[in-house]
């Protein structure tokens, strides 16, 4: 079991690597979380200001900190639902992964989540920072909601990983998976709460989005961090987070050892 | 004032065509000399190769011919038209292969490719069809003309090149790097395509290669470039003697012998058999391979010979070596 | 008569070859039903989304910057349709990096045409006819239920307003593409100004901070290629800086942003050239 995890963690630190090459994306990408962040601050603030200064428990502040959150975490939640594996699942190049001695799944995970997480480096931290200074942000003064927050935004992470993944392993028996990854780019956008915080959904709205992993991925990182609602509520969302995580991982581990058999029965 | 120059003028005409760049070399930034004054005159209706090493300047040579690139210093006349401020007027009488970079239409079939380029240079219909179906029948195209180009094979996609290339008749073609790739046949039929061509229509050939084949059948000149610099500018023979390359004899001997060291203007370079063939190599500004024969006659009984002519691309390696 | 027929002939003659080329692209494009019909189908689709962003906030609140729903529809029908056309026809532009990556840029200049212009012509986006047609849905209905009076001057600024805006964004894409010889890998920098720009015009930018205004109000004069010549429309009142009858100045937004672009793009060239040291 040891053996096991120092593999995926080093799988978690070449993943890490790897994102770290493009430096002039990275930038490139905060360049435009900046922007989208300013013109998003205009339009929600304003939102609030027609509502009479607080709109669903936000205020300009806590909205403020939702904009700067939300685009901070663009560069490390998966948006398009394309990771590398599908490629390799659909030219079949995937056999080779599966004669090796690590779970696909968990590799994928690993990989995917430490290229993830170095994007916080140059696109996370520096868009909050900017956000900061130019609008100003309120963030919490109690450590639970950053210790729960970085298990949060961690747990999003993986999530988002999961849930792409579970797109990438559809193509062991759908031709064609890019109906199904575009449905995931909008979907994981809007109900993700990367538009408007899924807190200002209709009601009936909300529910839909609740019932479907991609809240869990960005919106409840963010209300975590941002202390909205007190302690009780972000642990009830770090919970939701964890619960999802099984599922998928459970749903990808069942999808995986199917499509394995597939590929074996079809002949690789 | 005229577009060309006079049939019997220069076609390429540099003086001091010079290039350089800036090149980030880790932390620090260099000056790096791509072309350094280069001084060339080829005339209309010629044949020439132009080699070297990569990175010798080869390409970016081309790209200033053709008005891709500005020239740091010196000049240059294409056709009589400066490259860069005439370069639309330029490429109604230019045609250029590029081995690596195809400027026909990836997913359309062939023959769609034809039909725009026809459109780009505004051929009349007639043009068009006539010489599309010469090209087309002397390249052997038609068995796929309606394939797209993605799925031709490298020789087949290096005939429809050339054949979009000439597609608008020009004056003057740049090959670079044509043959690179292709099998024995295949560059053979381009080769005879070539030099048919030029026959036919008195086009000036420009052909940069690594390939000595296509250097000995196809041109009748050779410019060699090294470090951005003219290295050489003569014919093939010339480029033999120049360097000082040997001729190889080889003898082969009525029976097996030691090694034949020793002879006056003659160096032994190997032995088969235990000696019964051997290759002797020796200068021929100094010597001629009747005196090797008779020098080693003198020694051994002769049943058979053979003469060697130098290996193209040790000759090239000697010019850089020298040059260095 | 002679001299018409001449000059529509060559008229002809002289845009034979961007036809042959957009024809053919356009032609490839359908032969592949299937992924078309995807592709068509997923752009319908980002509209949508894009049109729930503005329905969600107005669930919550009655008025924005001013407008009420019916009103930004009409603004974002007029941005988006706008932005569509021109991602229609200039959209592929951000290819340019693969082209310089892969050195066939130069294969371009080896045909007897301007370089823009060519780029410009290799390829047409279909597919975003039908994002297009999301935006002149939410057009038509913000325009019917906005009591929009129907005069000469609706008439004529609507679509002066919808033609200015097809150039300003356009002209973006251009602008991006010269920028492009500068970046190489920046393709997302340049994106936060083209796709943030879109964005910013479906606002009312009476909502905007200082320099947001500055930036997307005048820079990149987004403001002008909806918002503004819908206030005009309206007959609503101004706001800090931008006022009412600005709407007008939408043609001269776009050919702010043409000088802007062609001025990077030939900076962009003769850096890829060379020229001038």
């Amino acid at each position: 079991m040891r053996a096991s995890a120092r593999v995926y963690w080093r799988l978690l630190a070449a993943g890490f690597r790897r994102r770290s090459a493009y430096r002039l994306a990275a930038l490139g990408g905060l360049v435009a979380n900046l922007t989208f962040g300013l013109l998003k601050v205009a339009i929600l603030f304003a939102a609030i200001r027609a509502a009479g200064g607080q709109l669903h428990g936000y205020t300009t502040a806590s909205m403020s900190t939702y904009v700067w959150l939300s685009q901070g975490m663009l560069g490390s939640i998966n948006m398009d639902g394309r990771i590398d594996l599908a490629q390799r699942v659909k030219d079949g190049q995937v056999a080779v992964d599966f004669l090796r001695p690590v779970d696909l799944q968990a590799a994928t995970l690993a990989d995917e989540s430490g290229a993830a997480l170095f994007s916080l480096v140059p696109r996370g931290l520096p868009s909050v920072l900017l956000g900061a200074a130019t609008v100003g942000i309120q963030l919490p003064t109690s450590p639970v909601f950053y210790l729960l927050g970085a298990v949060s935004l961690v747990l999003g992470i993986v999530i988002s990983v999961a849930t792409v993944y579970l797109i990438a392993v559809a193509g062991f028996w759908l031709i064609e998976t890019r109906g199904l990854q575009i449905f995931y780019m909008l979907a994981s956008g809007f109900l993700g709460g990367l538009y408007v915080p899924i807190a200002l959904f209709p009601h009936w709205l909300l529910i839909v989005a609740t019932a479907t992993p991609f809240p869990s991925a960005m919106m409840y990182p963010v209300d975590v961090i941002s202390g909205l609602g007190g302690a009780r509520t972000a642990a009830v969302l770090v919970l939701a987070q964890l619960a999802w995580l099984a599922g998928l991982a459970a749903v990808g581990q069942w999808l995986t050892r199917a499509g394995r058999h597939r590929l074996e029965v079809q002949g690789g | 004032m005229t577009d060309s120059a006079t049939d019997n003028g220069a076609i390429i005409e540099t003086d001091g065509l010079t290039r350089e760049f800036h090149v980030r070399d880790g932390r620090r930034r260099r000056l790096l000399t791509a072309v350094d004054g280069l001084s060339v005159t080829i005339e209309s209706g010629a044949a020439v190769g132009y080699i070297g090493a990569n990175g010798a300047g080869k390409s970016t040579t081309i790209k200033m011919l053709t008005g891709i690139l500005v020239p740091t210093a010196g000049s240059v006349r294409t056709c009589g038209l400066r490259p860069v401020p005439d370069r639309r007027r330029l490429a109604r009488q230019v045609g250029v292969v590029f081995g690596q970079r195809s400027q026909l239409w990836w997913d359309l079939p062939v023959r769609e490719s034809f039909r725009i380029l026809a459109a780009i240079h505004q051929l009349t219909r007639h043009e068009e069809s006539s010489r599309t179906a010469e090209l087309v029948e002397q390249l052997e195209i038609g068995g796929f003309l309606s394939v797209p180009v993605r799925q031709l094979s490298l020789g087949q996609r290096m005939r429809a090149e050339v054949a979009a290339a000439l597609l608008h008749s020009p004056r003057l073609v740049i090959l670079d790097e044509p043959t690179i790739g292709l099998d024995v046949l295949s560059k053979q039929r381009l080769r005879e395509f070539l030099i048919a061509e030029r026959l036919l229509h008195g086009t000036t050939l420009l052909l940069t290669t690594h390939d000595m084949g296509d250097v000995e059948r196809l041109c009748d000149r050779i410019l060699v470039i090294d470090h951005g610099r003219l290295a050489y500018d003569g014919d093939l023979p010339g480029l033999s003697r120049t360097v000082g390359a040997e001729r190889v004899l080889v003898v082969d001997l009525a029976e097996p012998m030691a090694d034949l060291t020793g002879l006056d203007d003659a160096r032994h370079l190997s032995s088969e058999a235990g000696g019964l063939r051997q290759r002797l190599a020796f200068d021929a500004e100094r010597t001629t391979a009747a005196k090797v024969l008779a020098a080693v006659a003198g020694r051994a009984q002769v049943l058979d010979l053979t003469v060697e002519e130098p290996d193209i691309e040790d000759v090239v390696r000697r010019i850089y070596a020298e040059n260095r | 008569m002679a001299e018409l027929t001449g000059l529509r002939g060559r008229l002809r003659e002289e845009l034979r070859p961007y036809r042959a080329v957009l024809a053919s692209r356009a032609r490839s494009q359908r032969a592949y039903r299937a992924s078309f019909a995807i592709d068509m189908a997923s752009s319908t689709l980002v509209g949508v989304v894009e049109l729930a962003e503005v329905w969600v906030l107005f669930s919550n609140v009655t008025s924005l910057g001013g407008m009420r729903f019916n009103q930004i529809l009409l603004v974002f029908g007029l941005a988006d349709l706008a932005f569509s056309l021109a991602d229609l026809s200039f959209g592929h532009m951000d290819n340019l990096p693969t082209f310089l990556r892969a050195g066939t840029l130069d294969v371009f200049y080896l045909r007897p045409q301007p370089l823009l212009l060519q780029l410009i012509t290799t390829d047409i986006s279909l597919r975003r006819l039908a994002r297009a047609a999301v935006g002149a849905a939410a057009l038509g209905i913000g325009l019917a239920t906005s009591h929009v009076s129907w005069n000469l001057t609706t008439a004529t600024l609507l679509p002066l307003a919808l033609l200015s805006g097809y150039a300003t964004f356009a002209a973006l894409f251009v602008w991006a593409a010269g920028l492009q010889f500068f970046l190489l890998e920046g393709k997302e920098m340049t994106n936060a100004f083209v796709y943030g720009g879109r964005y910013a015009a479906t606002q009312p930018a009476s909502v905007w901070s200082r320099p947001v205004k500055f930036v997307f109000g005048f820079f990149f004069p987004m403001a002008f290629t909806a918002y503004l010549p819908a206030v005009t429309v309206l007959g609503l009142p101004g706001s800090a800086w931008l006022p009412a009858w600005a709407g007008w100045c939408a043609p001269a937004a776009a050919v702010w942003s043409w000088l802007m672009a062609l001025l990077c793009w030939r900076w962009g060239v003769r850096h890829y050239q060379g020229g001038g040291g």
